[in-house]
């Protein structure tokens, strides 16, 4: 708990809140976009490292751990999508490992960062009370994130749609599946729309639900006083396998999303 | 937790990284992958082929013993063998030549006795002529006398 003076509401509400710059659609969640590009080229960074020098010789530690995601990735790829593409097996390693180190942020004990940004802000002078700063550390806990990503796939998915079946295919899908007539073709529309936009939609709203469900509990019980330890711990160790099931399970449907795109019926 | 701008800021961050990912950070590493598990893989291959080709030379080896075995064996029985012709031969040799020797032996001491024999004759022959030279001096005439003499020697 970061003060006496508030109620466990404020106190929730103070964690759920971005930092928000501007007003309308145009605000922007900086601590959303700051930490979550922090670990993007986090990821890039270590992993372009391994890159650089990467040989057929006897690997680093490093090199192994990065080369083990890889090939993990790659298998993951090679098992559902059939067909040489050089786009998607880099963009499930992007989702995989991103996402998962952004749900990582959720393993950071819920008031250090906001706590430290609290103060951090007060002392350099930018608020005149400490709790005008919000800091919500963990990017897949904003919707805004989890739908980039999952905008991003729908569009990869029309994309690869069209460019393997063609516009005319593709048209032919949306209306004559599941019901191959003329007359029902309204009806496929619709059906087949609903389909696709659920994939998206889907997409964003099971890796929020998980990860804001997820900090919500921590949030929870660390206004339990001294018992929160074990029972951080124990949720701590069980959030351990929903952040990686989360990453991995956004890749392994944005590949097979993909793979459906891009084969026919 | 409204949708805002942050929306968009994120999707451009998320096309970047993958264009990143893409472009400098996928390939160099599954190209190393690849040529590591093809390195291993022929280093796997080329220790089986060293395996089978210990085994055939193992193979060879114990044939080739086996017959440099049978072939000494032969060797050994063929000298054997010469060698008890060899002493069998040697000891007839010995043997005919020890009889030649003991057969010439024999005719040499054969041929001085007969000599030696020969002289004595002549020398009692004239021994006793000269005996009884000596004692018909005292009784008889020589020339009267010689036909026994003669006679006598003769018979000796």
């Amino acid at each position: 708990m970061v003060s006496g003076e508030q109620t466990p509401t404020q106190y929730i509400q103070h964690h759920l809140q971005n930092w928000t710059v501007g007003e309308g659609f145009w605000a922007v969640n900086v601590d959303t976009i700051f930490w979550s590009v922090l670990l993007g080229v986090l990821f890039l960074w270590s992993f372009r490292r391994v890159a650089k020098k990467s040989s057929a010789g006897v690997p680093g530690k490093w090199q192994c751990f990065v080369e083990m995601i890889v090939e993990f990735v790659d298998n993951s790829v090679k098992e559902s999508f059939h067909g040489k593409d050089k786009l998607i097996a880099p963009l499930a390693l992007t989702i995989f490992v991103w996402i998962f180190l952004m749900n990582l942020m959720d393993l950071i004990p819920v008031d250090w960062l906001p706590t430290a940004a609290m103060y951090g802000g007060y002392w350099l002078g930018f608020v005149d009370d400490p709790h005008d700063v919000y800091m919500k550390v963990v990017p897949t806990t904003d919707l805004n994130t989890t739908f980039a990503l999952s905008i991003s796939v729908f569009a990869l998915i029309i994309i690869y749609s069209i460019k393997y079946k063609g516009v005319k295919g593709f048209a032919k899908e949306m209306t004559l599946t599941p019901f191959n007539h003329w007359a029902l073709m309204p009806v496929n529309f619709v059906l087949e729309s609903i389909t696709l936009l659920a994939k998206p939609a889907s997409l964003a709203l099971r890796l929020f639900g998980n990860l804001y469900a997820g900090e919500l509990i921590f949030i929870l019980i660390a206004m339990i006083g001294l018992f929160q330890l074990p029972a951080h711990f124990a949720w701590a160790v069980f959030h351990i396998l929903v952040i990686t099931l989360q990453a991995f399970i956004f890749m392994m449907l944005t590949i097979v999303y993909l793979s459906m795109a891009s084969s026919e019926h | 937790m409204n949708i805002n701008a942050t929306l968009i800021g994120q999707s451009i961050a998320f096309a970047v990284f993958v264009w990143f990912c893409m472009k400098f950070v996928w390939p160099p590493i599954i190209k190393a992958i690849e040529e590591r598990q093809k390195k291993i893989a022929d280093g796997l291959n080329a220790g089986e082929r060293a395996q089978k080709d210990l085994e055939k030379a193992q193979q060879e080896i114990a044939e080739q013993l086996k017959e440099a075995k049978q072939q000494a064996a032969e060797i050994i029985e063929q000298s054997k063998k010469r060698g008890a012709k060899i002493v069998e031969e040697e000891t007839q040799r010995g043997h005919e030549e020890r009889e030649k020797i003991v057969a010439s032996g024999h005719e040499e001491v054969t041929a001085e006795r007969n000599r030696v024999r020969e002289e004595l004759r002549k020398q009692v022959a004239v021994l006793a002529v000269s005996g009884a030279q000596k004692i018909i001096e005292r009784e008889i005439d020589k020339d009267a006398h010689s036909d026994i003499v003669e006679k006598l020697v003769a018979e000796l």
